[in-house]
This record gives structure tokens, sequence and C-alpha cells, in this order.
């Protein structure tokens, strides 16, 4: 749908809904829906990262198709989001990378590549497929600088264009109080931390069908708490090397290793659940362009576990070099796409939350 | 033996209730739904609440409301029920509704400050009516209710006064299905603008039909043609003011406009016709589809200011627009002169006072003009100018069949039927008269359907 089409329809569907209000209990969406008379390309796209595609409000809805009002709200929601996240994302060569995941899916296989095929060049095979054991294993494989100098390149740079898109995106949200109090920012916070909206109103969303039910909100905490713990596990090897002098690997009761396997155990379940679900999901409120950027970001997630879960199983054996060289190959993928992939979700459905709480002062 | 221990014809509110209820005292339980699955659900699908007397305040209700003063506002709202009974009978056994409909997958919503708070009368569905019949579906069928859709019963075998099949048509056929009882709950006859003619003749052409398209009445036709005894007015509905502009079926909430009492109503002669500035609310909501009904091509329009167009409930549709009385009586069908002088003449008798408090009536009335507005009368003279087309939307029809204490449907001479029950828009006519309660057809089919089901179900098994 070309662009003014998808604003002018979001609008048309927006009105009808404004005129039922049946669905505000459902969610936040249609309480901010109620604030509103006309809905430009700022509501729709504030009221697309509102909402969190629980598709409660598609099956009470009585004007879904057939019906001549032709009411999808995940659906056209869904399409808004995407157009939002590349509107906000940049350059515009990568950001195309929301509308066409080909492209998404170069970048981050060519990242990959690059990353085996520096440490094969670099590293040799020789040193690549030796055993290694003892601290500084990894590094006497990939040396220390190597890693962490393209690493902390990418995300810095994920950072930046995070945050070019964090400002654009809340001026574009913009509508009424502009100032953040710091309990609005707690309540916005525990929205998004605890998915409270992500409930349907209450019995559980309805997904990956009809009937409510809390599985969609359980796998997707699972991977958020999940990927947050291994992000700890490795702030704290960080620590561990600079700090404290250790270097990796560490021993398998230490706590780098413990948060970090519960995090990849946590992350792998709550991936696989959510894939799993999204294979099931009723494609009726659904947008079918999402679903090539969801399931690409769902299985980074899940093979940046599983990567590193082997590479940690086969630390003492020759295969610990394969093991860590696709481990940060797929990490170089998933960091990569950071900015033009579903990880954007984070950013900007947090600010529409900061916004809504904000409203609701 | 039959198949069935209970048939339920029909798929809303009042059926679901009606066959949840028999499930619990008879293992089978058939469901005829006439509408394809999409469809389900009759007009149930667009409600949102329902009404019921509570003896206090809880997490839903916002205070008490007794059984004493739901009769009272029912008496008071649409004048003597058929049947004051049957009456006080729904308004006690509302009491029971909110726990009944919970034990069957019902879900609440939680008050919030909106535009439409009724939250110390009515208890609000989660999500609207689609999501309360969905919740019943999914229950019925997890107690092993049979449900069948896109199934029409043409009519009833009855043989001395007592039920024994149901006439399904098939593709290029009819099949029978026997049972023990029947309960029907298919809705009145308001999609049906023939049998609607002949009470309204051709006016009835210009009627929006809010719901379903699937309620003709023919259900209430085999019933009549059986021997059943009518009651109620034909000529009495539910009905509301709609935008003209509205679909002639299924339109559903969305085309209900309830600015009036913001401005002024005229007709396509351009002259008003009832006080707009009613105090009684409930009133104000349910009159309006009548009064339109009985003018010059069931026409009217709303007509407004900039002062008060942004505040109402935001229609679907766009007013229209123009900066002179002038120019918006081109826009629209009505006698330009009249409508003109018809605006000068309310101005003049306004007050003055150019602020309408909705909260409560403000007292703030017109004089010297007939019909007046008694409250909320402020001038229209502030360009541009608004007019919302309004038509009558039909939500359902009041006529039905007599019923018995236990739901029995009644003959002719007074006696009952053995073993037919019905529930819903259909009996509907032995509670209201004319007039409308927000949320009250919901309870009359949760209480009736609950009662039919039940009584159908233990009274099949002797």
């Amino acid at each position: 749908m070309a662009d003014t089409d998808l604003f002018a329809e979001a609008n048309r569907q927006l009105v009808i809904c404004n005129a039922c209000r049946y669905c505000e209990g459902l969610c936040p969406v249609f309480r901010a829906i109620e604030t509103r008379r006309d809905f430009g390309k700022g509501d729709v796209f504030y009221l697309a990262n509102l909402c969190h595609d629980c598709r409660a409000c598609y099956y009470a809805c009585m004007f879904t198709p057939p019906h001549e009002f032709a009411i999808n709200i995940p659906k056209i929601l869904s399409d808004a989001r995407i157009e939002s996240y590349k509107e906000w994302s940049w350059p515009s060569l990568f950001a195309r990378a929301f509308k066409e995941s080909r492209i998404a899916f170069f970048l981050g296989a060519l990242i990959s590549l690059l990353v085996v095929i520096a440490a094969v060049v670099l590293v040799g095979p020789s040193r690549l497929f030796a055993p290694h054991a003892g601290p500084g294993a990894f590094y006497a494989i990939i040396p220390y600088p190597a890693m962490v100098v393209p690493a902390v390149t990418i995300v810095l740079f994920g950072i930046a264009v995070w945050i070019r898109g964090g400002i654009r995106s809340w001026h574009e949200m913009k509508d009424g109080p502009q100032s953040v109090s710091g309990t609005t920012l707690i309540r916005a916070a525990g929205a998004a931390l605890g998915l409270r909206h992500l409930q349907g109103g209450g019995p559980g969303c309805t997904y990956p069908d009809e009937r409510p039910s809390s599985g969609r909100r359980i796998y997707h905490s699972l991977v958020f708490w999940g990927f947050l713990l291994d992000f700890a596990s490795t702030t704290l090897a960080y620590v561990y090397q600079d700090f404290l002098h250790e270097l990796p690997p560490y021993p398998v009761l230490s706590p780098p290793v413990i948060l970090g396997t519960l995090g990849g155990v946590l992350l792998l379940i709550g991936a696989a659940g959510l894939i799993w679900f999204k294979w099931k999901s009723d494609r009726a409120p659904a947008e079918g362009r999402a679903y090539a950027m969801d399931y690409a970001f769902l299985i980074l997630l899940g093979l940046t576990a599983l990567t590193g879960m082997l590479t940690l199983i086969f630390r003492t054996t020759p295969a610990l070099g394969t093991f860590l060289v696709l481990h940060l190959a797929v990490i170089a993928a998933l960091f990569i796409t950071v900015p033009y992939g579903k990880f954007v979700h984070a950013l900007y459905r947090s600010l529409a939350l900061v916004r809504y709480y904000v409203e609701r002062e | 033996m039959n198949l069935f221990d209970v048939i339920v014809v029909g798929g809303g509110n009042a059926a679901l209730s009606a066959a949840l209820a028999a499930r619990h005292v008879a293992p089978r339980v058939l469901i005829l739904e006439r509408a394809p699955e999409y469809m389900r659900g009759g007009n149930s699908r667009h409600t949102r609440n329902i009404r019921c007397a509570h003896g206090s305040a809880d997490e839903f209700f916002s205070a008490p409301y007794s059984e004493e003063e739901f009769l009272e506002d029912l008496i008071g709202v649409t004048g003597s029920p058929a049947n004051l009974d049957l009456a006080k009978f729904v308004s006690r056994q509302s009491t029971k509704l909110p726990q009944w409909m919970s034990e069957h997958g019902v879900a609440w919503q939680q008050p919030l400050a909106g535009t439409l708070s009724l939250g110390r009368t009515n208890r609000f569905f989660l999500g609207g009516g689609k999501n309360l019949l969905n919740a019943y579906y999914r229950t019925a069928q997890k107690m092993g209710i049979e449900i069948r859709y896109s199934s029409f019963v043409e009519d009833l075998i009855i043989e001395d006064d007592s039920f024994e099949a149901v006439v399904l048509k098939t593709n290029g056929g009819r099949e029978l299905i026997r049972a023990n009882a029947v309960v029907i709950a298919a809705g009145g006859y308001e999609a049906n603008i023939e049998w609607l003619k002949r009470y309204w003749g051709d006016s009835a052409n210009n009627f929006i039909i809010r719901g379903t398209p699937y309620n003709d009445g023919s259900m209430l036709a085999a019933l009549f043609e059986k021997g059943a005894k009518p009651v109620g007015d034909p000529k009495a509905f539910h009905a509301i003011a709609v935008d003209a502009r509205a679909p002639k079926f299924d339109g559903g909430i969305v085309t209900r406009l309830d600015a009036t009492p913001f401005g002024i109503v005229v007709n396509k002669l351009g002259r008003r016709f009832y006080d707009e500035g009613e105090a009684i609310w409930p009133k104000r909501y349910a009159i309006w589809g009548g009064l339109i009904a009985a003018q010059p091509d069931q026409l009217a329009y709303v007509i407004i200011d900039a002062k008060t167009v942004g505040r109402f409930l935001p229609p679907m549709f766009k007013p229209y627009q123009a900066d002179s009385l002038e120019c918006l009586a081109s826009l629209i069908d009505v006698d330009r002169g009249t409508f003109v002088a018809t605006l000068r003449e309310f101005n003049c008798a306004t007050s003055g006072k150019t602020e309408q408090r909705m909260e409560e009536p403000d007292g703030n009335g017109t004089r010297g003009i007939n019909p007046p507005k008694s409250n909320w009368a402020i001038p229209i003279d502030k360009p541009p100018f608004y007019a919302l087309p309004l038509r009558p939307g039909i939500t359902f029809t009041y006529m039905g069949v007599e019923i018995d204490e236990t739901g029995r449907v009644l003959k002719q001479g007074g006696r009952p039927f053995k073993n037919v029950y019905a529930a819903g828009e259909i009996m509907s006519g032995n509670i209201l008269s004319r007039g409308y309660l927000a949320g009250f057809g919901m309870t009359i089919g949760s209480v009736f359907g609950e009662l039919a089901g039940r009584m159908a179900a233990t009274n099949g098994r002797h």
C-alpha cells in the first residue's frame, strides 16, 4: 500500500473505532484513540507503536471483513508500524530493510560471512581447530582486539541510529504535553517490562488464535529476561577481565557462566515458543510483511543462545574454535540488524508507552 | 428416541444462554444458528453492556441499584409492562446474571472514564457483545453442545400442542431434526422490511436496520401460524437516530448519533418537530428513531454550529459543513426559506447564554416557540454550520409471543404449548411496550434464555 493510502486507510478505520469504542477496555490504543478526532501520520505512528499486536480487537470487532466497514486494526497498525520503523531509521539504503527483507538478510549474512572469513584468513585453520584450554583460550583463537573493536563499532553505530530514531519518533508522535515526570517514566517502564498491555484487557491475548491465552506474554518475557541475563553475563565477564584481571573462559559455576547459561536457556525456549506461535498464528489480522522481519529477529536471538551454549559445552574440545566463530558471526548479524530489524520495537514501543502515560496524567 | 433433548433455534445471547443452561440439565443440546459462523450471534454482536440490579457497589458497579429501582426505571421509561410479574422476575433474576455469565466465560471491562458512563446500572462486556458471544460459543463447545451454522429453520412440526421436530432447510431439500423440547430465540422481525411495511407502509423502505439481516421473523411467523398468542404493539420497537448514510443493515453502534441535545433537529420541510432538550437521557436516546420515522421521507437533520461541533462523540460520517445557513440548506435536502426562518426563530427564543453544561439538565430553555427546547438551548450562530442527516435506526421489534412464568409459549386460548419455549427479542413484548432502557435487551435475553433452556431441558426429560 502506498504511504498516502496507508494513512488515509488508517484514518478511515480509526474514525470508525472512535465512533464505537467497544474495545476501550482491551488496551491503551483505544483509550488513546478517544482523545483524538482525526488521525494524522504522527497519530497513526504513535498508535501503531503503542499496539502490541495482541489481536483481541480483531476478534471482538463486528466490522471485520467481509463486513463493508472492513476494520482490521492489527493489520493496518502493523503496516504503519513497519512504515514508522523505516522512516525513523537511517541511512535510507539500510532502512529499506524494513520493507525488503532481502536487504536485512543480505546485511546480516554479509557481516556473518565477514566474521567467518576474517577468522579463517587471519587466525588460520591450524589455530582455529586446535584445542585450547585455560585462561585466555578464547583469545588464543581470536585476539581480543579483533573481537572487541568490530563489536564496539557495530554497537556504537546501532546506538547512534537508535538515538536519532528515538528523537525523531518522539517528535513525530507528540501530541499534548511534552514534559515527562519521574512517576510517568516508572509507570511506562513497568508497563513495558511487565508487558502489561499484552493481555487483551485481562483474559490474555488472542494469539495464536481467537482463544485468549497467556502463552505469548510468557514466551516474550522469557526472551526479554533471557536476553537481559545474557547481557548481564557479558557485562560481568568484562568486569572480571578488565577489573579483576581474570581471563575467560570462567568456571561452570562462576557468576558469568551461570547467568549466561540461564539466560541462554530462557532465550532459547522463549524464541522457540514465539516462532512456534507465529507459525500457527491466524493470518487474517496480520500484515504479511511483518512476518519475515519477526522470524529473522527471533531466529537470530535463538541462534545467539544456541551457539553460545554450544561454545560452552564444547569449550574444552577442538570444536571450540568453530563454535566460537559461529557464535560471534551470529552476534555480529544480530547487532548489525539492531537498527534495521524487529529489535527497534523495544525502543519505539517503550517511547509510545511513555507518550501514553504522559497523555494520561 | 429423539436425537436431542433440546434444540435451540437462534445464535445470539438468548440462544446461547438457553443452550448453556439446558446443557447443565441434559446432555444432548443442539444450536441451530441461521447465520454463517462469522456472522453468528444475531443482534447481540452489536451490544455492549447489560443492565443488572445489585445490592452493593463492586469492581464493576459504582453504587447499588436495587431491584425496585430497576423496575421503577423500566416502568418510568417504557410505560407499563404487558406482564408486570415477568418484569419483576427480570429485575429480580438480573442480580444473579453477572456471576452466571462470568462462570460461562464472560469477561468484564474495568470501569473507565468514558463518554458513555453508565457504571451504576450496567456492566460492560470486555470488548463488547461479540467478545461475549465468542466466550459463550467457546464454553458451549467445551460443554459438548453441538453447534450448526448457516442452518435455517423453516418451520416447526407441532402436533397436539407438542413440539416434534424442526424443519431445517438444506441444499435442495429439507431435514427433520427431532428433540424433546425447543427454545425459539431467533430474534424479532426488524430485518423484514415487508413485514414492517404492514404497519408503517412505504416509510419502512427508509428504515435503517442496525443489526443482523437474518432477523426476518420467520420463526415468529411460524409460531403465530401454529396458534401462538401475540403480545405487544406491532409498531413498537427500539429505534434510535442513526446517520442517514449508514448501511441498510448491520451498521451497528458506529452510525448512531447523539448530537441532538447540542443543537436542533429539523425535518426536510425545514421545521423542528420535537423538544431536543428533553431531560431524561434514556428517553432521549430511544425516542428519536420513532420521531424521525414519522417525518416526511423519514429524514431529519441535526443542526449545530462551530461552538458545539467538537463536543459530542465523534461520528463515523463527517457532517455537512457551510459558512452560512443558506449554503448549508443547499447542501442538504431541506426547504431553504423555512430552514433559515426556523433557525432565526430558534435563536431569538434562546436566552442568549452560550454555555451548555451537559452533565445535567441546565434549565436553559427557549421561550415562546413550539416545540420548545427545554434545556441546553443556545443560539446556533457561529459559523461554520454543520448538519448531520438522520434516519430511524431500528434495533429490534417488540411484538412477539406471549410466554408463561416458565418461559413456555402460550396459545391463543391461553394454554401453553407443552414443550415450546421462547427467549430474547421474540418475547420482549411481554415486558417492553414502548421506549427502551440501555442494556435491557441483554437482560431479557439472559434471564429468559437461562429460564427457557433450563425448563426445556427439565421438562423434556419427563
